[in-house]
C-alpha cells in the first residue's frame, strides 16, 4: 500500500497552520463559500448522510442520519453543540486538531450548522485544554473579523455565532445530554432518553451534538465528495448485518508502553498490530506487548494475540471488546500485571461516575474495592465471578442506568477477566508474592 | 466527579473581602446575551471568580445567584458537582499543579510520581503548600497521553515529567514564579 497522505492533519506543523491567513492560503473556507452559495441545507445533510460518515466521538452513530432526526420545518432555534469534552482516557485527537488547525474545525462547525439550520453553536471544551481553548477562541475572533462568522457570512443570507463554553474537569460532560445539562449551568447529570437531543436538547430546543473530528471530516466530504470519502476505509462486514461500514480517515492515538507515543491519521481499518509496530514504533525496551485497550478505557482490554483486528467500527467487536470507541490505543507490556491495569481502569470509573444512577455509583465503587483487595493480596476465589456479574449488570445495555458510563466501566472488567483469567487466578493464588504489595505498573 | 482533597484549614488565611469587583461583574453580565437562559452563565461565572480569587467564596455564590436570578443553593448545587471549584476555607495556592494518573501516564510511572510529589511538597493530594504557592491535584487523564507522564499547571500541559528530577525542577520554577507574584 502506498503511503497515505493525511487530510485532517495535512497542515500540522506547517508555518501559519493556526492562523486564518495560513488556512485561507491553503484553500480554507473555499468549500464553505461554495456550499453557502450553491447548496441548500438539505443537500448538505444528504451528502454527509450518503458519505457514510460515522461520529468520531466513540459511539459511531451515522452523522448525517442524526441530522435528519431534527423536526422538519421547526421554527427554531436549533443548536449545534460541539463536544470537545474529550475526556476518554488516552484520547487526544481533538486536542491536536484545535491546537494546530482550529480553522478546519470552525469551517466544519459552520457547514454543519448551515445543514441543520442552527444560528448558534456552542463549543463545549474541557477545562484541561487551556491552550486549545485559546487557539479556538483566537480563530473564532479572526473568523468574525473576516466576515466568516456573525451576520451574513461571506455576504450570504446565512448567519451564525459560535460561543466557547469551558467545562470544569468532569468526564461525564462528554456524554451528550450530560454536556447539555452542564452547558445549561446545572450538574452534568445525563438525561433519560428519549427524547433525544435532536428533538429536545439544549434549552429544550432541537440540538445536534457532534465531535470536532467528525466536523473536520464534514469539510472534506463537502470538498472532495462522497466517492473520495468512501474510497477510504472499509465497507460493511457482510457477517454483521448491523455494521454500517467504516469510511474515511481516522485519527489514531497511540500511547502507553510504545517507543513513539503520538497521533497518526490513517484510513479506517488499520490493524492494531500495524498501529503499534509501525506507527507507535513498537513496544518499548525491546519487550513484547501483553495487551492493549483498543479505543479508550471504556472499550475493554484485549490480549496481544488479538492484535490483528482491524481498528474500524466493526473490528474490536469481533473479539468481544465493546467497539472502536475513540480509536485511542494504549499498550501495556509483558511485565505489566493485568491486575494493575484493571485497578487503574476501575479507579478511573469509580472516580468519574456522576452519582446519578445507583447501579453505576455503587457498582463502580464495588468493582474498584474488589480489584483493590485482589491487588493487595486479599482476593477471594469467588471475586472474579462477582466482578463479572457486576460488570454485566450495570449499564445502559442491561438497562439499569441512564447513560453509557457504566457500560464503559463494565467492559474493561469483563474483558480483562475473560481474556486474562489464568493470570488473575495465579495472582489470587500467589497473593502478594511473598507478602510484598506489588508496585504499580511503570515502577518496573 | 469530586476530588478527594483534604482541606488545609491550618493555613489560617484571612477572609477574602467581597463584593465582586466591577470588572468581574461586568464580565459576567457580558456573557448573558450568549445564552437563552441566565443559568447557563453559572459555569463561566464560577470560572471568572475562581480565576480571580483562587476560590469561590460564599458571598460570590450569592452574588452570582443574584445576577442570574437563581437561588444561591442552585449555584452551589452546580458548583459542588464539579470537584474543580474550591470554597474559601480550601482556596487554591498561586499555582495549581495537576499530576495525571490515568492509564497512559500510570503505565509510565505516574502513581509513584504523584506520591513522591506529595512528599516533596509536604502536602496530601488536594492540599496547598504552607507558603501558599502550590496546590497539588490528581487528574483523571489530561489528554496529553503522548507526553506521559503528563502534568498540568493551571490549564497548560507539561509533557514528560518522567522522573523526580524533572518534577523538582518544575516545582522550583513554580515556586519562583509564584514568589514574584506575591
Amino acid at each position: 500500500m502506498s503511503a497515505y497522505e493525511p487530510v485532517l492533519l495535512r497542515r500540522l506543523g506547517k508555518k501559519e497552520c493556526q492562523s486564518i491567513a495560513g488556512y485561507r492560503a491553503d484553500g480554507g473556507y473555499k468549500t464553505l463559500e461554495r456550499v453557502l452559495r450553491e447548496m441548500t441545507p438539505d443537500q448538505v445533510t444528504t451528502q454527509v448522510k450518503d458519505s457514510g460518515l460515522r461520529g468520531r466521538g466513540g459511539a459511531g452513530f451515522p452523522t448525517g442520519l442524526k441530522w435528519t432526526f431534527l423536526p422538519k420545518g421547526h421554527p427554531g432555534p436549533v443548536y449545534l453543540c460541539v463536544n470537545c469534552d474529550e475526556s476518554e482516557p488516552c484520547t487526544f485527537n481533538n486536542r491536536v486538531l484545535i491546537e494546530n488547525d482550529p480553522h478546519q474545525v470552525i469551517e466544519g462547525i459552520i457547514l454543519a450548522s448551515y445543514a441543520i439550520r442552527a444560528k448558534t453553536a456552542y463549543f463545549y471544551v474541557r477545562y484541561e485544554y487551556g491552550f486549545g481553548t485559546r487557539q479556538i477562541q483566537k480563530a473564532i475572533d479572526e473568523a468574525y473579523e473576516a466576515g466568516i462568522l456573525g451576520n451574513k457570512i461571506l455576504g450570504t443570507d446565512y448567519s451564525l455565532d459560535i460561543f466557547v463554553h469551558r467545562g470544569a474537569a468532569a468526564y461525564i460532560c462528554g456524554e451528550e445530554t450530560g454536556l447539555i445539562e452542564s452547558l445549561e449551568g446545572k450538574r452534568a447529570w445525563p438525561r433519560i432518553k428519549p427524547p433525544f437531543p435532536a428533538i429536545e436538547g439544549a434549552f429544550r430546543k432541537p440540538t445536534i451534538v457532534n465531535n470536532p473530528e467528525t466536523l473536520a471530516n464534514v469539510v472534506h466530504i463537502m470538498d472532495r465528495g462522497i466517492e473520495w470519502f468512501k474510497s477510504l476505509g472499509v465497507p460493511p462486514d457482510p457477517k454483521n448485518p448491523r455494521d454500517a461500514g467504516s469510511y474515511g480517515p481516522k485519527l489514531y492515538c497511540v500511547s502507553g508502553h510504545v517507543n513513539k507515543p503520538g497521533i497518526v491519521e490513517l484510513p479506517m481499518g488499520v490493524t492494531l498490530r500495524e498501529l503499534v509496530d509501525k506507527h507507535g514504533g513498537g513496544v518499548w525496551k525491546g519487550r513484547k506487548a501483553k495487551g492493549a485497550i483498543p479505543g479508550g478505557n471504556s472499550m475493554g482490554v484485549i490480549p496481544e494475540s488479538e492484535f490483528d483486528i482491524p481498528l474500524d467500527f466493526n473490528g474490536p467487536g469481533t473479539v468481544k471488546a465493546l467497539g472502536l470507541g475513540t480509536a485511542a490505543v494504549t499498550v501495556f507490556d509483558e511485565e505489566t500485571s493485568i491486575v494493575d491495569v484493571l485497578y487503574n481502569l476501575c479507579r478511573f470509573f469509580a472516580h468519574e461516575s456522576c452519582g446519578q444512577c445507583t447501579p453505576c455509583r455503587e457498582g463502580t465503587g464495588w468493582m474498584l474495592k474488589i480489584v483493590e483487595r485482589i491487588r493487595n493480596g486479599q482476593g477471594r476465589r469467588e471475586d472474579l465471578d462477582i466482578l463479572e456479574e457486576v460488570a454485566d449488570r450495570i449499564g445502559i445495555m442491561p438497562g439499569t442506568t441512564i447513560c453509557g458510563l457504566a457500560d464503559g466501566a463494565g467492559w474493561p472488567v469483563k474483558t480483562a477477566i475473560r481474556k486474562f483469567r489464568p493470570e488473575f487466578e495465579s495472582y489470587l493464588k500467589e497473593g502478594t508474592r511473598g507478602g510484598v504489595r506489588l508496585k504499580m505498573a511503570g515502577a518496573h | 466527579m469530586s476530588h478527594p482533597h483534604t482541606p488545609v484549614s491550618s493555613r489560617n488565611l484571612p477572609p477574602i473581602p467581597g463584593p465582586l469587583s466591577a470588572e468581574i461583574r461586568g464580565q459576567i453580565l457580558a456573557l448573558l446575551p450568549r445564552y437563552p437562559s441566565k443559568q447557563a452563565v453559572t459555569l463561566p461565572a464560577l470560572h471568572l471568580v475562581q480565576d480571580s480569587v483562587r476560590c469561590v467564596p460564599n458571598w460570590a455564590v450569592e452574588e452570582i445567584a443574584d445576577i442570574l436570578d437563581l437561588s444561591p443553593a442552585e449555584v452551589h448545587d452546580t458548583m459542588s458537582f464539579y470537584g474543580f471549584f474550591r470554597t474559601e476555607a480550601d482556596r487554591l495556592g498561586v499555582k495549581r499543579l495537576w499530576v495525571c494518573r490515568s492509564l497512559a501516564c500510570s503505565l509510565r510511572g505516574a502513581d509513584e510520581l504523584l506520591e513522591k510529589t506529595a512528599a516533596l511538597l509536604g502536602v496530601p493530594v488536594g492540599g496547598t503548600t504552607a507558603d501558599g504557592t502550590i496546590t497539588l491535584e490528581l487528574a483523571e487523564c489530561l489528554g496529553a497521553c503522548e507526553g506521559a507522564p503528563a502534568c498540568m499547571i493551571d490549564d497548560e500541559h507539561v509533557h514528560d515529567i518522567s522522573d523526580m528530577t524533572k518534577m523538582t525542577e518544575l516545582v522550583t520554577r513554580l515556586k519562583q514564579s509564584s514568589a514574584n507574584k506575591h
